[in-house]
């Protein structure tokens, strides 16, 4: 399943490329590399481009809410390499919390964001059509933040 | 068009209209005859499901499964099973026949979904009697999870470490009967839907899709293959003990409506072929891996993904530690596929979009999860 990309070599570039803060993240079972949300954006416009690289597909986003941080993890895969990788962004709990928007790079992140910014209640910046996709409009709060309080059951 | 005057209207396509395949509502903006704008509205069947599933425990979210994609409920098990026996690493341990049955059943319901697909869309251009047919065959299959399962719809039949319950006696002679028929069935199907001239009018050119824009959008499954995106994880990235089997993928190139129909017939054909050989190789022994009555994975995180009826299934897990799931992520195929429509119904008739949206094979279970 996991063809594995040199992910050493891989932040190295970035970071002498475009100064992308990029490091390689250990402690989880799946390896992955964490990039600062400033240049998130270039990074992915990179990532996509290069055909050493070239991850044309974003699978899956997905964000965690940590007690330090919320975490927005990307997914990417590669149909010409047939390789993954991840890659996440770490954002303190300021309010309002926000990460610039890939939907540019991908048209699939469009509705990923949207869900996102409904459950998790992350702002994307630069996002053309933010508003809440499964839930009302007019709907208070964010349900996936592990401060808002399920009925019990 | 132009040297008669119109005035734009707005039209509600759903959530309760019959060929929207459940709560779905798109407002068309329409000038005359044809669509200017689409916005897609889903969100109708929203149950919170990932938000339940951090307190549920592993074992207790199984049978929420089912209740994603509800035409297709063993994939979604076999898709959450997978991913936390490589959280625990357990992937291996799974004995020999329960890998077989977990495949059985598997493309059992790969044909029953299709066969929803068949149905529903034939239905949506007003044939009645090839809906009929299709959930003839249907009802056997559904009969097979009955006699395997105890259950006809939600089966939670799969396990870690295996599946819950041997296969009884009379199980075999049913899917050998089964298999017998299906290429009789096949020739009827082909014969009432495939060949009618109205069928080909309805849908050849229809929302054509093309390559790079499958790609761009991530849409996966037999809506990208017909688009000629020629990727099958069962294939690719042998899951399980696909490797073992010889199927070919179906691909076609134009990415229009009749495309997306045929790539799903022709994948019906492939899982008989599938089934045929699982049926010769079964072997005798257990069902069920030694695991632990509760599972508690190790801290980690992992992504896993299955070729799902409809696209790629993959679920996102961040385990703590603890018997309950910290963050569980449910990534479905549908809901990437649905945000197309709103692209590709632009310059449509509407009895064209509604042939369209049929052949995306939307469940909307799946997309508001």
């Amino acid at each position: 399943m996991d063809k594995k990309i040199d992910r050493q070599a891989l932040v190295a570039f970035l970071n002498e490329k475009m100064d992308a803060q990029a490091e390689v993240f250990e402690d989880n079972t799946e390896g992955s590399i964490k990039v600062s949300r400033l240049k998130l954006g270039e990074t992915m416009q990179e990532l996509r481009e290069n055909p050493q690289y070239k991850f044309d597909v974003l699978m899956n986003l997905s964000s965690v809410d940590y007690p330090e941080n919320f975490t927005v993890i990307y997914h990417l895969f590669s149909i010409a390499h047939k390789h993954y990788l991840t890659v996440k962004v770490e954002i303190t709990k300021e309010n309002p919390c926000w990460v610039p928007s890939v939907s540019s790079v991908w048209k699939a992140a469009q509705v990923h964001e949207r869900e996102v910014f409904d459950l998790m209640g992350i702002l994307f910046n630069d996002h053309p059509d933010l508003r809440r996709i499964l839930l009302p409009e007019d709907f208070a709060g964010h349900p996936l933040r592990k401060d808002f309080t399920q009925q019990a059951d | 068009m132009n040297d008669i005057r119109t005035q734009e209207m707005n039209l509600n396509f759903g959530p309760q209209h019959p060929s929207t395949h459940g709560v779905y509502r798109g407002v068309f903006t329409m000038e005359g005859e044809y669509i200017t704008k689409c916005v897609n509205h889903i969100g109708y069947l929203h149950r919170g499901i990932e938000k339940l599933a951090e307190s549920r425990t592993y074992t207790q979210f199984i049978p929420y499964n089912g209740r994603l994609d509800y035409v297709s409920g063993m994939l979604n098990e076999e898709a959450y099973v997978r991913t936390v026996e490589k959280l625990m690493g357990i992937s291996d341990q799974v004995p020999e026949r329960a890998e077989y049955i977990r495949v059985i059943m598997a493309e059992l319901q790969r044909i029953a979904s299709h066969l929803v697909f068949y149905s529903s869309m034939a239905l949506d251009m007003a044939g009645f009697t090839p809906w009929t047919y299709g959930f003839r065959e249907r009802d056997t299959i559904l009969d097979l999870f009955e006699m395997a399962a105890g259950s006809r719809m939600m089966p939670n039949y799969m396990r870690f470490g295996g599946v819950a319950a041997d296969l009884n006696e009379e199980f075999m002679p049913a899917l050998r009967k089964l298999l017998d028929i299906m290429p009789k069935c096949m020739e009827e199907y082909h014969g009432i839907l495939t060949g009618n001239e109205i069928f080909q009018a309805r849908t050849k050119g229809v929302a054509p899709l093309s390559r790079e824009k499958a790609l761009n959008y991530g849409i996966s499954g037999p809506s990208a293959r017909a688009s000629g995106i020629d990727y099958d994880l069962r294939r690719d990235e042998p899951y399980g003990i696909y490797d073992r089997f010889k199927f070919n993928v179906p691909v076609r190139q134009t990415g229009d409506t009749l495309d997306r129909y045929m790539v799903r017939m022709d994948e019906i054909a492939e899982s008989v072929k599938i089934l045929e050989q699982a049926y010769r190789e079964l072997p005798e022994g257990p069902v069920l891996a030694k695991v632990p009555k509760i599972i508690k994975p190790p801290a980690g995180e992992v992504y896993n993904r299955i070729e799902h009826s409809k696209g790629h299934l993959g679920f996102h897990i961040v385990s703590d530690g603890t018997p309950k799931p910290y963050r569980l992520r449910i990534c479905s195929p549908c809901f990437v596929n649905v945000a197309i429509f709103e692209e590709m119904a632009v310059g449509l008739h509407l009895q064209d979009a509604v042939v369209a949206f049929a052949s995306l094979d939307i469940v909307l279970g799946e997309i508001d999860r």
